[in-house]
């Protein structure tokens, strides 16, 4: 990863976008691999690829208040 | 053209890297780009075409010249003389079938009302517009029912545009400045591996095409697809090369970007319904996780700052996303019927 200072970005009745250096772990503290230098994660708990978003929250009508 | 019937034996398609004609203006493009003939008199001969077209979008001739002298200005086709790119004959022939088919999609692409032209109403609006397209569900098809043969056909269709994925759209990356030129390049950085050859997406693409065992040379399965499935890469390629249509091709990508997570994860269910591993799914899953990330840059910070910092560019952002759904929409539609109807989708003698 990039050395780019974190940073997290809330999309409207979506994701939080991930920028930067920044290791996600599992609960475990195991480490998950990014494959991008930007990473949508889920916000709706209903992806199938978590903690990535898979777009899922579209469909099930997911709304936040940003 | 008759439907061909489709059998459970046929396990193929045909591969021909030498792009046959459909017609007089294809073939005179055709034989000026390889060197075989003058391009003057091309003109009259594209407003011949133009004029007998019934349907520009469906018009085998006219679809294929234009495929082919845009593939002229990617340099996607290697027998095509880089000499005669801009070739005033051949560029006065583009604008003539250009004229026709933005003037044909501009009368049959229903436009929605227009938003706000700000960042957060132009990304509900583009959201709404995905989330309502009632388009035949061409993913639930291949998830559940498509048999081995329809699958290849599928991948053979899509290769036209994907074996050079995000390209159409990279000509907008110089029209723009700041926050949506950083937010296509982006997405663009992305769609082309991050740095990464081997995660170019044309590339993982590739791969996929290879372990179905199709030929993932670019262009070899041109003869083998319909008018309409280069009418699709064809509008990509003019709102993407013509710069007075700079939003047109920024509202296509973030349609494009919308419609495109949830899809691949049944596109890549079918695969492995059908029994193809990783090295043939591993295109679509990619898909699933990157695209989610890309439709929320294409929405807000490409097409919603771009309304924003240049809002008269608004109706064509719309014009464009309507337009990717529509023309989309009409590809899948023609891959459905055929498929229901038990005939392939190509071109006559292509499935083997």
């Amino acid at each position: 990863m990039s050395d780019e200072a974190p940073s997290i970005t809330p999309y409207p009745d979506g994701p939080l976008l991930l920028r930067g250096n920044v290791e996600l772990l599992t609960s475990d503290g195991e480490r998950i691999e990014r494959r991008r230098r930007t990473v949508a994660l889920c916000r709706c708990g209903l992806s199938a690829i978590k903690p990535f978003c898979d777009g899922t929250h579209k469909a099930a009508g997911f709304r936040t208040e940003d | 053209m008759p439907a061909q019937p489709l059998t459970e034996l046929s396990l193929s398609v045909r591969s021909d890297t030498h792009v046959q004609a459909r017609g007089p203006l294809s073939e005179a493009v055709l034989r000026a780009l390889t060197g075989g003939r003058d391009a003057e008199g091309l003109s009259a001969l594209a407003s011949n075409a133009v004029e007998r077209a019934v349907n520009v979008t469906h018009d085998d001739d006219l679809q294929l010249a234009l495929f082919v002298l845009y593939a002229s200005s990617y340099g996607s086709l290697e027998t095509l003389d880089p000499t005669q790119e801009w070739n005033p004959d051949l560029i006065e022939a583009r604008r003539t079938i250009e004229r026709a088919f933005e003037q044909e999609l501009r009368e049959r692409v229903p436009l929605p009302d227009l938003p706000e032209p700000t960042v957060d109403d132009v990304a509900r609006a583009l959201f709404a517009l995905t989330a309502e397209d009632g388009g035949p569900s061409l993913s639930r098809y291949l998830a559940k029912r498509a048999t081995g043969q329809q699958a290849l056909e599928f991948l053979v269709q899509r290769s036209i545009y994907t074996l050079r994925e995000a390209d159409p759209h990279s000509w907008a990356i110089p029209r723009l400045t700041g926050r949506p030129k950083a937010a296509l390049v982006e997405i663009q950085s992305d769609e082309y591996g991050g740095g990464r050859p081997d995660r170019v997406h044309a590339e993982v693409f590739a791969k996929t095409m290879r372990g179905a065992g199709l030929d993932a040379t670019y262009g070899a399965y041109v003869n083998a697809v319909p008018a309409v499935t280069l009418a699709s890469q064809n509008m990509m390629s003019m709102l993407g090369l013509n710069r007075r249509l700079l939003g047109a091709i920024v509202g296509h990508l973030a349609a494009f970007e919308m419609t495109s997570s949830i899809p691949n994860r049944m596109y890549g269910d079918g695969f492995r319904r059908l029994g193809y591993g990783d090295d043939v799914t591993d295109y679509f899953d990619e898909h699933v996780e990157a695209d989610a990330v890309h439709e929320q840059i294409a929405g807000r910070d490409l097409a919603g700052s771009l309304a924003e910092d240049r809002p008269g560019l608004l109706p064509d952002i719309m014009f464009g996303a309507a337009a990717c759904l529509t023309v989309d929409g009409w590809v899948a539609e023609h891959l459905l019927s055929s498929f229901e109807r038990g005939v392939s989708s190509l071109r006559e003698g292509y499935p083997l």
